[in-house]
């Protein structure tokens, strides 16, 4: 065996063993990553699917930050049981725009995919506040702090910009506008043309009508909370794409 | 004050006023917070250097003819707190989701599960296991190579620095500070903070071995270099991230969708391969021997199994999205590299466990021994079982489930907390040059109470989760779904109140062991230790340098 008698060079030359570990490990990864940015089906962009609103943005970061990734998954895999459950299968071009992705690992919780419509908002609410009171054999902590806290998005707009950075096509207008877009989406009574500025705005990244969701999310019209914008990121959740004109069967979308 | 004090300290005065740049131009109350925090433990760094430096007079700190064995006293003693501290946030949670009413702060966000699973599992993993490997890689690499640790302050630097990123993530996800990244949720500053200490650490690593009286570099070093060179690799291409400020604790990853998942699983795996995998087996190739007093079983299966092993791991990543939007072409190959991982996983097993060939009547003697035995068995069984569970039509089934809580933590309790342990009581003994540990009782009570722990655990997880994967796949007579949700949730009570017990027989093991491993370092030794123990199971190691071992 030369090749293990010449292990002693390797044994006698920590920079070359360093290297070589450094080459044996790269291999691996370089060639499962770098095709997926090439790749159609894992870059190509799906009719409705466009850059979250500033309030969904917000909404998005509470998910983040509270780790409801932790117990909830936002990836329905391509079986019966599952299509049934939770609806249409996840597409790729469903987490374009999420940086970074919540597809999670385990699920404590049901599937978050296509939560989006599935419940009322006062249901959301009320199951955030106190999660028992509507499931009793739930294990989900209360999130009752979330409706009253102030929802803090005075930089909303930076946030734009790095999504901006890191590839997301939010227009200079929507960056601009980010502050008062948020404002808009969760207050109607009183933006009645900055909400069709918005709507106009992300329908057009969209591609297609009614993708923007206008309301009071927390039904506590005083004020914009962080309920408010969480509840607006998980209604919008799985509604983007429109799977009437989606052609599962088409070859290009087997897997 | 030598040049290596000077130039840490100079270091440390950069960061300082980094620090105090960032807290002036906060833009979140949360950055505000971490930068004040990270100020004043840099500054208490500084002081605590300067009035050491004060007191040295003549003597030498760093006298290259002694080995830096104080350091590595620390760390035992930091892995100790940090393993009991990690377990103990374990069991809150474990808690948490058998009697979610009983942990119940609406208004407090911090007492919640989603933000204290992060704390358990980066607590366990590189609190715990992330000073194990640091005390343990600074003593095998000074021992294997006969020459003191290089650098002077720098490997202080790597430590007190590292202790630092712990406390960083750890207030962190408390305040809510998280990326979402599975095993990586420090935000951005942290990760940067990281880096600079991981380039310092491998610096160390490195500079040893360039000091090495032997001609050769020992087989643990292998281990420990591969550990920390792609430690960084993966660190460095995970956390890739565009911050919304310089004063913002938030940042936004430059991947995303279907890139980012698989980059996310591609560091997700390989931190169990590189961290807890081969950073351990390093452990395995000097305590075992050592401990036995035997050599290595195999040099041929040393070098097949460590190249096969770094080469194949680093493709098994996709095996955590079978099923997903990735394509099939990556979740195959990552099926595929995942079965042929078991044999050099394996080939590890079976120079660990060989090795005792010849002084297999130390499993019955040295509760120590037995314990990094055990721990070898634990870790051919999950190695086993995770190829399985990589096997797509297994993994519809597994997925999500707490079949991989179960898998993760026969792996995790087993193979990584057993070795540890059997670790951190050599090195007990060794370094405080104690006759014996205190209790060799005490051993055999922290080792059974922890293998049932595990058993538990493991078998009710195995339990929980096939039940539950089976009941979301359920139909009735009628063609529909059997079960709603919430029905599958409440069928694993009675399973997360023994997974629950089996935590908690395994944290009094280790706070067994904690009270074992204090009364050795002060030099206490229970007088009715048993008649047969060993008199001397390994002779302490002496302080200086000495022929090669």
């Amino acid at each position: 065996m030369g090749l293990l008698n010449n292990h002693g060079i390797l044994e006698r030359h920590s920079l070359i063993l360093t290297i070589a570990i450094l080459i044996t490990v790269s291999i691996g990864g370089i060639i499962q990553m770098a095709p997926l940015f090439y790749m159609e089906n894992t870059i190509e962009k799906v009719e409705g699917m466009r850059p979250y609103t500033p309030l969904e943005v917000a909404g998005r970061n509470i998910y983040i930050r509270e780790g409801c990734y932790v117990c909830h998954s936002q990836m329905v895999r391509p079986l019966r049981d599952e299509v049934e459950r939770y609806g249409h299968y996840s597409l790729a071009a469903e987490s374009m725009y999420d940086h970074p992705f919540q597809w999670g690992s385990k699920r404590t919780g049901p599937d978050l995919a296509r939560v989006g419509g599935k419940y009322s908002d006062e249901w959301h609410v009320d199951h955030l506040i106190d999660p028992r009171a509507l499931v009793p054999e739930s294990v989900m902590p209360p999130y009752a702090f979330l409706a009253e806290k102030s929802l803090d998005y005075e930089n909303i707009e930076h946030d734009l910009k790095a999504l901006k950075m890191v590839g997301v096509p939010y227009t200079e207008e929507m960056i601009e506008n980010a502050e008062i877009d948020l404002r808009a989406q969760v207050d109607p009574d009183i933006y009645f043309d900055e909400q069709d500025a918005l709507v106009a705005r992300y329908t057009e990244a969209a591609g297609r009508d009614g993708t923007v969701q206008i309301r009071d999310f927390d039904l506590d019209p005083d004020r914009i909370t962080e309920m408010d914008a969480l509840v607006a990121y998980l209604q919008m959740t799985g509604t983007l794409v429109d799977f009437s004109t989606y052609e599962a069967e088409d070859l290009m979308n087997r897997r | 004050m030598d040049t290596s004090t000077a130039s840490v300290a100079g270091m440390l005065a950069v960061f300082a006023i980094l620090a105090v740049f960032i807290a002036g131009n906060a833009m979140d109350r949360l950055m505000g917070i971490h930068a004040t925090l990270f100020f004043f433990a840099v500054a208490a760094w500084l002081v605590g250097i300067g009035l050491w430096a004060g007191k040295l007079g003549d003597r030498d700190p760093f006298d290259e003819t002694k080995y830096e064995d104080t350091l590595v006293k620390f760390g035992v003693f930091t892995s100790m707190f940090w393993g009991v501290a990690g377990f103990l946030v374990g069991i809150v949670i474990a808690l948490q989701l058998t009697w979610p009413n009983l942990f119940y702060f609406e208004q407090w966000g911090f007492t919640n599960f989603g933000r204290l699973r992060p704390l358990h599992t980066s607590a366990v993993i590189f609190a715990f296991g992330g000073n194990v490997l640091l005390a343990t890689s600074f003593h095998v690499v000074q021992r294997t190579t006969r020459a003191r640790l290089f650098g002077g302050m720098l490997p202080w630097f790597v430590f007190w620095g590292y202790q630092l990123f712990i406390v960083l993530a750890a207030t962190g996800y408390l305040m809510g500070i998280t990326q979402s990244r599975e095993y990586a949720e420090p935000e951005w500053y942290a990760d940067l903070w990281l880096t600079v200490v991981w380039v310092a650490y491998l610096l160390v690593f490195l500079g040893t071995l360039w000091k090495r009286k032997e001609p050769h570099i020992y087989v643990a070093n292998w281990f420990y270099l591969s550990f920390i060179v792609t430690i960084a690799m993966l660190h460095i291409v995970n956390n890739l991230a565009v911050p919304v400020a310089i004063g913002s604790a938030k940042s936004y990853a430059l991947f995303a969708g279907v890139q980012d998942a698989l980059t996310q699983w591609w560091y997700g795996h390989n931190a169990v391969g590189f961290f807890l995998t081969t950073g351990f087996l390093a452990i395995m190739y000097y305590y075992i021997p050592k401990r036995v007093e035997r050599p290595v079983y195999s040099y041929r299966l040393s070098i097949v199994h460590f190249w096969s092993l770094i080469f194949i791991y680093i493709w098994a990543g996709p095996h955590h999205l079978h099923y997903t939007a990735l394509p099939q072409w990556a979740q195959t190959l990552g099926m595929t590299f995942s079965i042929m991982l078991w044999m050099p996983s394996w080939g590890g097993m079976i120079n660990g466990v060989m090795t005792l060939s010849g002084a297999w009547d130390k499993l019955r003697t040295d509760p120590v021994v037995r314990m990094m035995v055990v721990s070898l068995a634990f870790y051919g069984m999950s190695t086993f079982e995770g190829p399985l569970m990589s096997v797509r039509a297994v993994n519809s089934l597994s997925h999500y489930t707490e079949w991989g809580i179960g898998h993760v933590h026969s792996g995790a309790l087993g193979w990584v907390g057993f070795i540890s342990f059997g670790a951190l009581y050599c090195l007990t003994q060794w370094l405080w040059k104690r006759k014996s540990l205190y209790s060799l009782a005490l051993v055999e009570w922290h080792f059974w109470l922890a293998t049932i722990g595990i058993v538990f655990y493991m078998v009710s997880m195995w339990f929980a989760g096939i039940t539950e994967g089976l009941m979301w796949r359920a139909y009735n007579e009628f063609g529909f779904l059997e079960y709603s949700f919430v029905e599958t949730v409440e069928a694993k009570h009675i399973s997360y109140i023994i997974r629950m017990s089996g935590g908690l027989l395994y944290f009094s093991g280790a706070l067994i062991m904690a009270y074992n491993l204090v009364r050795t370092a002060i030099g206490h030794e229970r007088i009715n230790q048993p008649a047969d123990a060993p008199a001397v199971s390994n002779p302490p190691a002496a302080a200086s340098l000495q022929p090669a071992e």
